[in-house]
C-alpha cells in the first residue's frame, strides 16, 4: 500500500479546500465539508416543549418538519425540551440574542418577554379571521395592548379524571358526578373512608397544582386583584370560606400525600388504583388507553374503560376552570424574521394545524373557535368535556390583565401556598393575611 | 575524534538567536507572569467576569430582554422584607450546617474504617464514591420515588418490619421534607468527605501509632493526640469547600420539592431561580443569589485564618 506522508496530506488537502472554496465539484464540497451556498435552504430553529402525547412530537419531527421544507423551502429543525427547561432556555437566549428562532411559551410568559419578541400581528389577525376567531385566554396572553407578541397555539388545562365504577358505588350513577364542593366533599369522605381517597397536589409543580386551586379560589368568588391590576383583593371573607373548606376536604377526602405530589404523581397514583379522582389533563386516560393490558381496574377490566373527565364543581362565585393556553413567540433576535414569519403562518394554516390537532385526539383545545368543531371531538366522547376548557377559563392575576405581576405571583406559588400552609396548621385567616401581603409586594 | 565547546557561556552570549522576547522571559519575574497569564484569563472569565455582572445587575431593575437602570440598594431592601427570602436564609443555613456535621462525622468515621486492611477494600473504596459518581440528577429522582408518599419503598419496608402503621409523608411534611432533603444531601456528600479524609489519614505515618501504642495509648487517645491533629488541615479544607457547595446547592432540592410544600424547603439557589428565571426578574434573581456572598466570604475568612493557624502551630 503506498504510503501517504504528513507533508503531502498537507498539501494535497489543502489544495482540495482551494478547489472548493473556488467552486470546483463534488471534490471540493468533500473537502470543505459545506453544501454550497446555493444548494442550501434557509433553516429555522424552533423550541417547543415535550408533548405530553408524544404522538403529536412524533408527527410534528417526522411528518410536519419534512412537509414544511418540501412546501416553504425552509428547514424547519425542531428541538423539543422538557417544559421545566423552557424558561432558562428563553433567559440565555433572550440575554445572549442568539437562540432559537421561534419559540413556545406556556400560559402568560409571551407577557414576560414582551420586549424581546417580533410583532406577528398581520399574522395573527389572518389565522384568526380564517377559524372563528381566537379565545380570550388566547388572546390576552399573546397580545399588548392590541399588538400580537406571539401566534397562539392550543390551549391545554385540567379536569377531574375519576373513577366511574367507584362513583357509582356510592350513588353517582349514569355518568352524574357532584356539582357543588360540598357534594364534592362528602363524595370523597365516602370513598376515603373505602381506601379510595380523591388525590390533589398541594406542591410546587407547575400544571397540576395552579391548574386546581385557581379555579377553586374563584368558585369561591375570590380574585387576587381588582380589575386595575393592583388593588389586591384576595383577603375576603368568601377567601377565609374557601381556605377553611379546603381544610376539611384535604382531611377528609384526599390522600394527604399530595403536598409533595409533582405533575406526574397524581398520574402514578391513578393509573395503580389507589387514587379515585384527580384534576389532570387527558394524559392519565390516553395513557390508560394506550396500553389496556398494563392498567387494569381490580376486576380485571381495562382502566380506561372505567375513567371518565368531569369539570371542577361549582362554587357561589361559578365554575371555572385554568386553561394553559400555549403561544409560539418569534424572538426579536432572529435574523430569520421573513422565514419565520412564514413558517408560523404555514403551521398554523387549517391544513398543517389539523394533522397536529388530531394528533392530540382531544388532549388539548385549539386557539380559535373553529376546533370546537373539529370530528375529533366525536371520535372519543370521555375526551368531550375538554372542549369546553376555553368558554370556562380564567388567567391568573383575575380580575386584572395577565401580566408580569400575576407571572411572578403564580411563579412563587402565592394561591397554592395559601392552601398548603392552612392544610398545615395555619389558621385560616392568617394564610389569607399571608397571601394578601405577599401579592401586596408583588403588585405594589 | 575532537568535541567542540558549544555550550561554554560565551557562546550562548554570542549567540545572534537571542531575541527580545527570550530576553524579556528570562527575567523571572516576566516569566511568571507569563505562566500565570491563561490561569488569570481563565479565572477573569469564569469567576470573576459572572461575580461582577451579578453585581451590576443586583443594583439595577433588569428584567428579562429590558436593560436596566441603576437603583442603587432597592433590591436589597425588597428581598430583605421578604418573608420567603427570610425562609430561604433560615432553611439555607440549617440545611447547610445540619448536612455538613453529619457529613464530616460519617465521612470521618467511614475514613477510619476504610484505613484498615480488609479483603476487598479496592472494591469497597470504588463502591463508596458511587453517590459521589452518579449525575446528581438521576441520584435524586431514585430517592424522589423512594420518597414517594405512595410508592416508597422506605415505607414499604419500615411497615414490613412493623415500625410503622401509617404512611410517613416524606416530602409533603414541612419539617420531614426539610430531613429529607438534607438526608439526600448526606448520601451524596458523604463519599466526598470519606475519601479526602481517607487520603489525608494515608499521609498519617504508622510509625507514631505504633510509637504511641509501645508507650500504652489506647485507640481513642492515639486517634485524640495523633491522627485528629494531623488530620485537622485537611478537613478545613474539605469542609471549606463543602460548606460552599451545600449553601449554594440547587439540583438536588429544585429534583426533590422544587423549594416546596409551602416554601418548607426554600434556598437560596431555589429561590433565586424562581425569581430570576421563572419570573423574569432577573435583578432580584442576582441580588438573592449574592445575599449568599458576605456569609460565604465571612466563612472561608473564618476558616482559612483558622488554618493558617492551625498549620503555623
Amino acid at each position: 500500500m503506498a504510503r501517504i506522508h504528513r507533508r503531502r496530506f498537507l498539501k494535497l488537502s489543502g489544495a482540495g479546500a482551494i478547489t472548493a472554496s473556488a467552486g470546483g465539484g463534488l471534490a471540493g464540497v468533500l473537502a470543505s465539508g459545506r453544501a454550497p451556498a446555493y444548494a442550501q435552504a434557509t433553516s429555522v430553529h424552533y423550541l417547543r416543549w415535550s408533548d405530553f402525547v408524544p404522538a403529536s412530537d412524533k408527527l410534528l419531527k417526522e411528518k410536519i418538519a419534512p412537509q414544511c421544507e418540501k412546501d416553504l423551502g425552509i428547514k424547519l429543525n425542531i428541538e423539543m425540551v422538557n417544559a421545566n427547561d423552557l424558561q432558562a432556555r428563553i433567559t440565555s437566549a433572550i440575554q445572549s440574542g442568539s437562540g432559537p428562532d421561534i419559540i413556545y411559551a406556556i400560559g402568560n410568559w409571551p407577557q414576560l418577554y414582551a420586549d424581546s419578541v417580533a410583532d406577528l400581528s398581520d399574522v395573527a389577525a389572518a389565522i384568526g379571521e380564517a377559524q372563528g376567531g381566537f379565545y380570550d385566554v388566547s388572546r390576552l396572553v399573546a397580545t399588548v395592548g392590541g399588538k400580537w407578541i406571539g401566534m397562539p397555539w392550543n390551549i391545554g388545562g385540567g379536569l377531574l379524571t375519576y373513577r366511574k365504577s367507584w362513583f357509582e358505588e356510592i350513588g353517582y350513577s349514569g355518568g352524574k358526578f357532584p356539582q357543588t364542593w360540598e357534594e364534592y366533599r362528602e363524595a370523597g369522605k365516602k370513598l376515603k373512608a373505602k381506601g379510595r381517597p380523591f388525590g390533589q397536589t398541594l406542591g410546587h409543580t407547575f400544571g397540576d397544582a395552579p391548574s386546581f386551586w385557581y379555579p377553586y379560589l374563584w368558585s369561591w368568588g375570590g380574585k387576587e386583584v381588582e380589575g386595575d391590576g393592583k388593588t389586591v383583593a384576595i383577603n375576603s371573607k368568601e377567601m377565609v370560606e374557601s381556605v377553611k373548606f379546603a381544610v376539611g376536604w384535604w382531611k377528609d377526602a384526599c390522600d394527604e400525600g399530595g403536598l409533595a405530589w409533582d405533575d406526574s404523581s397524581n398520574n402514578r397514583a391513578y393509573l395503580a388504583g389507589t387514587i379515585s379522582c384527580t384534576n389532570n389533563g387527558a394524559s392519565i386516560y390516553l395513557e390508560a388507553k394506550k396500553k389496556p393490558e398494563s392498567y387494569l381496574t381490580e376486576k380485571g377490566a381495562p382502566l380506561w374503560q372505567d375513567t371518565l373527565h368531569a369539570p371542577l364543581p361549582k362554587g357561589a362565585g361559578g365554575q371555572f376552570a385554568l386553561p394553559f393556553p400555549s403561544t409560539n413567540m418569534l424572538m426579536g433576535y432572529s435574523k430569520n424574521q421573513k422565514p419565520a414569519k412564514d413558517v408560523l403562518r404555514w403551521i398554523t394554516s387549517k391544513e398543517v394545524y389539523g394533522q397536529w390537532f388530531t394528533s392530540q385526539q382531544g388532549y388539548s383545545d385549539g386557539a380559535t373557535k373553529d376546533w370546537e368543531k373539529d370530528p375529533v371531538w366525536n371520535v372519543d366522547p370521555v375526551l368531550l368535556p375538554f372542549r369546553d376548557i376555553p368558554s370556562k377559563g380564567r388567567l391568573a392575576g383575575y380580575a386584572g390583565p395577565p401580566g408580569r405581576a400575576s407571572a411572578e405571583a403564580i411563579t412563587k406559588y402565592i394561591m397554592v401556598d395559601m392552601y398548603a400552609k392552612a392544610v398545615q396548621g395555619m389558621a385560616a385567616e392568617e394564610a389569607v393575611k399571608w397571601a394578601h401581603d405577599e401579592l401586596v409586594k408583588i403588585y405594589s | 575524534m575532537t568535541y567542540t565547546t558549544a555550550a561554554t557561556p560565551s557562546a550562548y552570549a554570542g549567540s545572534p538567536r537571542r531575541g527580545p522576547v527570550t530576553r524579556l522571559l528570562e527575567d523571572e519575574r516576566w516569566l511568571a507572569m507569563t505562566l500565570l497569564l491563561p490561569t488569570v484569563a481563565l479565572l477573569g472569565l469564569f469567576i470573576a467576569y459572572p461575580f461582577i455582572e451579578g453585581v451590576r445587575l443586583a443594583v439595577t431593575d433588569t428584567k428579562v430582554g429590558v436593560p436596566g437602570h441603576f437603583v442603587g440598594l432597592q433590591n436589597f431592601e425588597k428581598i430583605w422584607n421578604d418573608d420567603i427570602f427570610r425562609v430561604a436564609v433560615q432553611n439555607t443555613c440549617v440545611y447547610t450546617f445540619v448536612a455538613t456535621v453529619f457529613k464530616l462525622a460519617l465521612g470521618l468515621w467511614l475514613a477510619l474504617l476504610l484505613n484498615h486492611n480488609f479483603k476487598g477494600k479496592a472494591y469497597t473504596r470504588a463502591f463508596i464514591l458511587l453517590p459521589f459518581i452518579i449525575p446528581t440528577v438521576l441520584s435524586t429522582l431514585a430517592w424522589k420515588w423512594m420518597f414517594d408518599p405512595t410508592f416508597s419503598v422506605i415505607n414499604w419496608m419500615l411497615f414490613r418490619l412493623g415500625l410503622i402503621h401509617g404512611r410517613i409523608n416524606w416530602l409533603g411534611d414541612p419539617n420531614l421534607a426539610l430531613i429529607s432533603v438534607i438526608i439526600v444531601d448526606i448520601w451524596r456528600g458523604l463519599p466526598f468527605y470519606a475519601i479526602s479524609l481517607l487520603a489525608g489519614l494515608q499521609t498519617i505515618s504508622p510509625e507514631l501509632h505504633e510509637a504511641a501504642a509501645i508507650d500504652g495509648a489506647r485507640a481513642w487517645q492515639r486517634f485524640r493526640h495523633i491522627t485528629w491533629p494531623l488530620l485537622l488541615p485537611v478537613t478545613l479544607v474539605i469542609v471549606l469547600f463543602s460548606v460552599i457547595q451545600t449553601f449554594a446547592g440547587f439540583q438536588l432540592i429544585y429534583v426533590l420539592t422544587g423549594g416546596g410544600p409551602a416554601n418548607a424547603t426554600q434556598v437560596f439557589a431555589t429561590y433565586a431561580y424562581q425569581i430570576g428565571i421563572g419570573t423574569g426578574l432577573l435583578s432580584e434573581g442576582a441580588t438573592i443569589s449574592l445575599a449568599v456572598f458576605p456569609v460565604l466570604l465571612l466563612v472561608v475568612i473564618v476558616q482559612l485564618l483558622y488554618i493558617r493557624r492551625v498549620e503555623t502551630h
